[in-house]
């Protein structure tokens, strides 16, 4: 189990080189030119091609990619954005708490609702319940999450005026809406995940066993099957982040939350490519090391894994002391035949 | 205690009464996919999803000439007009047709949503399927490779991608794909996964055909099942992101009457005018909606045990 968390950090280290690859490989067909923002537009042509030198962008892509991986980690140098020359790192640091707020919250409410809804249709297949959770799940999954926002902007800011229109300045009110928009779809998709895992569970016949002698339902439900159910909706837990922190973009953009997306989306119209390149390593640093979490959170709440895993090493292991062995004999054979 | 004849169980056993008697002393011909349609035509959801779904498909082909008005001539004296007999579904900022449009658009989302759908499952099961065909170090280089683009959640690949390459159609198509090669490269690779130990593969095998005739012939025919309920959501999910790319400005611009570019042509207008926008977003869910039905449809068919 222990090994299996080494190997599943350590692999972090060529996910994070590879994500800075794939950040760095945009950049460098990504529009503008790094020296325009430092030596200006109008600038001769030597003087640039002085900067360029100096700044080593004509080195080999490889030597440049190094530079960026040294600086990234030793400097936290996520480049420099263009329009405010001050480093990316700070602007996006300042703003990732709104983004995350914004995520978890969603994340969390869609937990606490879609969960009960799954177990409540599961528990009572095919009855109206259940069609009407199935019904909302499948619209949360349909519906156009910056549409829904728009129409519940449109409800609840503008004709009922119960909730403000913006985030900015207004409290916990103002982020009721974006959390509401992020959090349908995620409802939906861990309502079905629940369902459809609950109503394997139940048909287990541990289940059977835990009626058989007497155990009140309440506790078979919530304590035998739920606990065991639970186990694919955190395997989908990385879905539903990556769609929430997409849709946190989204709703960033709509409700003028100042969070990364929004520093992402504003920097595109501004063809500020190393903040857009910031945000989106950034990101994508954080999401991998939740993935971890969650990787790691999986294997200790599913005990088949273990053993699953323990088998594997267990054969591993044999597999490698029999090659040793046959090594061992054909060097004997040959030392005989000598 | 649970039944042991539940009134759902006497049902079936109804049906299969009569079909028995219809039947009788003819020689009856079944394959898995004529089993998996006559379980499809039961499914009274899917039905309507996949009757939705043509009608949107004809919708799209017969576009031009059922469209009341032209999609793309402004009108000026009729501007923001809300829903009469004259404009079904009111008009927009500069007075143009939003039934039009809605009716233009389809044929718009929808290719595009396949297209991307179509390219994802060529590159990334291409990929996948390799994977798992050769397995051993091949597999665990290409997952590893595809492990690496996971970590970027899909809507941010798509924006960082759209946001490189600039807006247009075939960059937002590109963007598409890229984000969701992983997913789709899964898919296949888990599909073949199930088929490859099969025993026919492996006589297959032993009649002597070539890798690519195994792969082709016998493993991808037989892997097709969650491929194909796989491919119905994926379309679905390439509907979202070419709307919500386009409503942020990334994807498809105005004029285009593509339905998340019509949305966020009418953004501003939701305090004075919210029709511009109810229709188009309608318009989308319920196309995500049909192929979601019909997904879930496709997958009990295919799939009885998972209901």
């Amino acid at each position: 189990m222990g090994r299996y968390i080494i190997r599943r950090l350590l692999w972090m280290i060529p996910v994070i080189l590879g994500v800075l690859l794939i950040v760095f490989a945009l950049s460098a067909i990504a529009p503008g030119d790094p020296v325009d923002s430092i030596v200006g537009y109008d600038a001769p042509e030597e003087v640039r091609e002085a900067k360029r030198q100096e700044l080593g962008l004509n080195d080999p892509f490889i030597l440049r990619y190094g530079r960026y991986v040294i600086g990234v980690f030793t400097k936290g140098d996520f480049g420099t954005s263009y329009t405010t020359k001050q480093p990316v790192l700070g602007e996006i640091l300042s703003r990732f708490p709104n983004t995350l707020k914004l995520t978890f919250f969603a994340v969390l409410v869609a937990l606490i609702i879609g969960i009960p809804l799954g177990v409540i249709a599961a528990v009572k297949q095919y009855s109206a319940i259940d069609n009407a959770t199935m019904v909302f799940a499948l619209f949360g999954v349909s519906v156009p999450q910056f549409w829904f926002a728009l129409m519940m902007m449109y409800i609840f800011s503008i004709k009922l005026n119960w909730l403000p229109p913006i985030t900015a300045n207004s409290g916990a009110a103002g982020w009721v809406l974006p959390v509401a928009m992020i959090g349908i779809a995620n409802v939906g998709m861990i309502a079905r995940t629940t369902r459809s895992s609950m109503l394997e569970v139940i048909r287990q016949d541990y289940i059977r066993t835990a009626r058989a002698k007497g155990q009140k339902e309440g506790k078979v439900i919530f304590k035998h099957a739920l606990r065991n159910s639970l186990i694919p909706v955190v395997a989908t837990l990385g879905n539903t982040l990556a769609s929430s922190l997409g849709g946190s973009v989204v709703a960033e953009s709509i409700f003028a939350v100042n969070g990364v997306g929004l520093y992402m989306l504003n920097s595109i119209d501004n063809r500020n490519w190393p903040s857009v390149a910031g945000g989106l390593l950034f990101l994508a640093i954080v999401f991998s090391f939740v993935m971890l979490f969650i990787d790691i959170l999986y294997t200790v709440i599913d005990p088949r894994l273990k053993d699953e895993f323990n088998a594997k090493n267990k054969m591993a292991a044999n597999k490698r002391a029999a090659k040793k062995k046959a090594r061992e004999a054909a060097r004997s054979a040959k030392a005989q035949e000598v | 205690m649970a039944k042991l004849y539940t009134p759902a169980m006497a049902k079936v056993d109804k049906r299969k009464a009569k079909e028995a008697a219809r039947n009788k002393g003819k020689v009856v011909r079944s394959t898995p996919a004529m089993e998996a349609w006559k379980r499809l035509k039961r499914n009274k959801l899917a039905i309507v999803g996949m009757l939705v779904l043509a009608f949107i498909i004809l919708i799209a082909i017969i576009g031009p000439w059922i469209a009341p008005y032209d999609y793309a001539e402004p009108d000026y004296d009729h501007r923001l007009e809300t829903p009469s007999s004259t404009h079904w579904l009111g008009t927009d900022s500069t007075g143009r047709d939003i039934l039009s449009r809605l009716i233009m658009g389809a044929r718009i989302s929808l290719p595009i949503g396949f297209l991307c759908v179509i390219a994802a499952f060529a590159i990334g099961g291409t990929l996948g399927a390799l994977a798992a065909f050769y397995g051993g170090k091949v597999d665990m280089i290409i997952m590893r490779i595809l492990d690496i683009f996971q970590s970027i959640p899909p809507m941010l690949m798509a924006i960082a991608v759209v946001a490189v390459l600039g807006k247009g159609v075939i960059n937002l198509v590109i963007s598409i794909v890229i984000s969701s090669l992983p997913a789709r490269a899964r898919i296949v690779r888990a599909s073949i996964l199930t088929v490859k130990r099969n025993d026919y593969i492996e006589s297959a095998r032993a009649m002597g055909a070539s890798s690519g005739r195994q792969l082709i012939k016998y493993m991808l025919p037989n892997a097709l099942g969650p491929i194909l309920t796989s491919f119905t959501f994926s379309v679905a999910t390439a509907i979202l992101t070419i709307s919500s790319l386009s409503y942020l400005g990334l994807g498809i611009s105005e004029p285009s009457p593509e339905w998340g570019a019509m949305l966020s042509g009418g953004k501003t207008l939701i305090r004075t005018y919210p029709h511009v926008l109810l229709f188009p977003g309608l318009a989308i869910m319920i196309t995500v909606l049909a192929l979601n039905l019909f997904g879930d449809g496709i997958r009990d068919a295919l799939d009885p045990r998972l209901k």
